[in-house]
C-alpha cells in the first residue's frame, strides 16, 4: 500500500464531489488504467465522473501522463478533464 | 547571443494585467530585440449569453506547465524574452485571460513562438472554464475543441 494525494479538478471533481482526498493504493494497482478503473468501482460519484476514462487527463506529480504510465513514485495523482484555458 | 540564455517570465495570477507595461518590460531588456509579437485572449460575452468566465486551474502545475511549454518555446526559436501570463477566477467580458509576448530580433520566430505558446496553453495548460450566463447562475463547462487539437499537433 502506498499513500497518495488524489486531486481532482473541473467536473470530475463535481461529479466525485471532493477536490482531493489522501487515500492508500492497493498494490495491485500498477498503471494509470488501473487505478482509474479501481476508483470507477468506489461509488456513484467516482463512477459518473469516470464513465468514460479515456478522456479522463491525468497528471503524477504535476506532469502529464498516459494511462499507461505506472504509478510508481506518484505522490500526488490530479484527474482532470480536457484543458481549456487560454 | 544563443536562445539558451533566456529565461521565461510565467505568471499565474488573479488580478488583471498591463499590456503595455508587460510589453516595456521585455523589451527593455536588450538593444537585439527586432520584434515583439503580443497575443492576448479576453473574454467574449458570446453575443450577450455570459456574464463571466470561471477560470479553474491546478496551482503548482498551472506554473510548471506554462515553464515546459516557454523553456520548449526557447529551445526551438531564437528568442531574446518571452512571457506568458494567465489569470484565474471570475473574469468578465472585455477582461484579459491571456497574454503571451514573444520577442527576437527576428519577426518570424516572435510570430512562429508566440502561436506555438498558445496552442500548447489551450491544450496543455492545467485551466478549466466554465460559462456564467447572463441571469448569475452557473452555466456549464466550456468542451475542449478538436481544432484546438489539430492547431497543436501542427508543431
Amino acid at each position: 500500500m502506498t499513500a497518495v494525494k488524489l486531486r481532482y479538478f473541473a467536473w470530475v471533481r463535481e461529479r466525485i464531489g471532493t477536490a482531493e482526498e489522501d487515500i492508500e493504493l492497493p498494490a495491485n494497482l500498477n498503471t494509470v488504467r488501473d487505478l482509474l478503473l479501481w476508483l470507477q468501482a468506489r461509488d456513484d460519484g467516482y463512477a459518473e465522473a469516470l464513465r468514460h476514462p479515456e478522456v479522463i487527463r491525468v497528471a503524477i506529480n504535476q506532469e502529464h501522463v498516459d494511462h499507461k504510465e505506472r504509478l510508481e513514485g506518484a505522490r500526488e495523482i490530479a484527474l482532470f478533464p480536457p484543458m481549456t484555458g487560454g | 547571443m544563443g536562445g539558451s540564455t533566456v529565461v521565461p517570465t510565467v505568471r499565474i495570477q488573479q488580478e488583471d494585467f498591463d499590456l503595455a507595461e508587460e510589453v516595456a518590460r521585455l523589451s527593455a531588456g536588450g538593444s537585439n530585440i527586432g520584434a515583439v509579437v503580443t497575443f492576448s485572449g479576453l473574454c467574449r460575452d458570446e453575443d450577450g449569453r455570459l456574464s463571466a468566465l470561471e477560470l479553474e486551474h491546478y496551482p503548482g502545475m498551472a506554473e510548471a506547465e506554462i515553464g515546459r511549454i516557454a523553456e520548449e518555446a526557447i529551445r526551438r526559436w531564437p528568442l531574446t524574452g518571452l512571457t506568458a501570463i494567465h489569470r484565474h477566477g471570475l473574469i468578465v467580458p472585455g477582461e484579459n485571460i491571456v497574454v503571451v509576448i514573444a520577442a527576437s530580433s527576428h519577426r518570424q520566430a516572435a510570430f512562429e513562438a508566440a502561436a506555438f505558446m498558445m496552442d500548447f496553453l489551450k491544450t496543455r495548460a492545467p485551466f478549466w472554464k466554465r460559462e456564467h450566463l447572463i441571469d448569475g447562475t452557473p452555466g456549464p463547462w466550456v468542451d475542449a475543441t478538436e481544432a484546438d487539437e489539430t492547431s497543436t499537433r501542427r508543431w
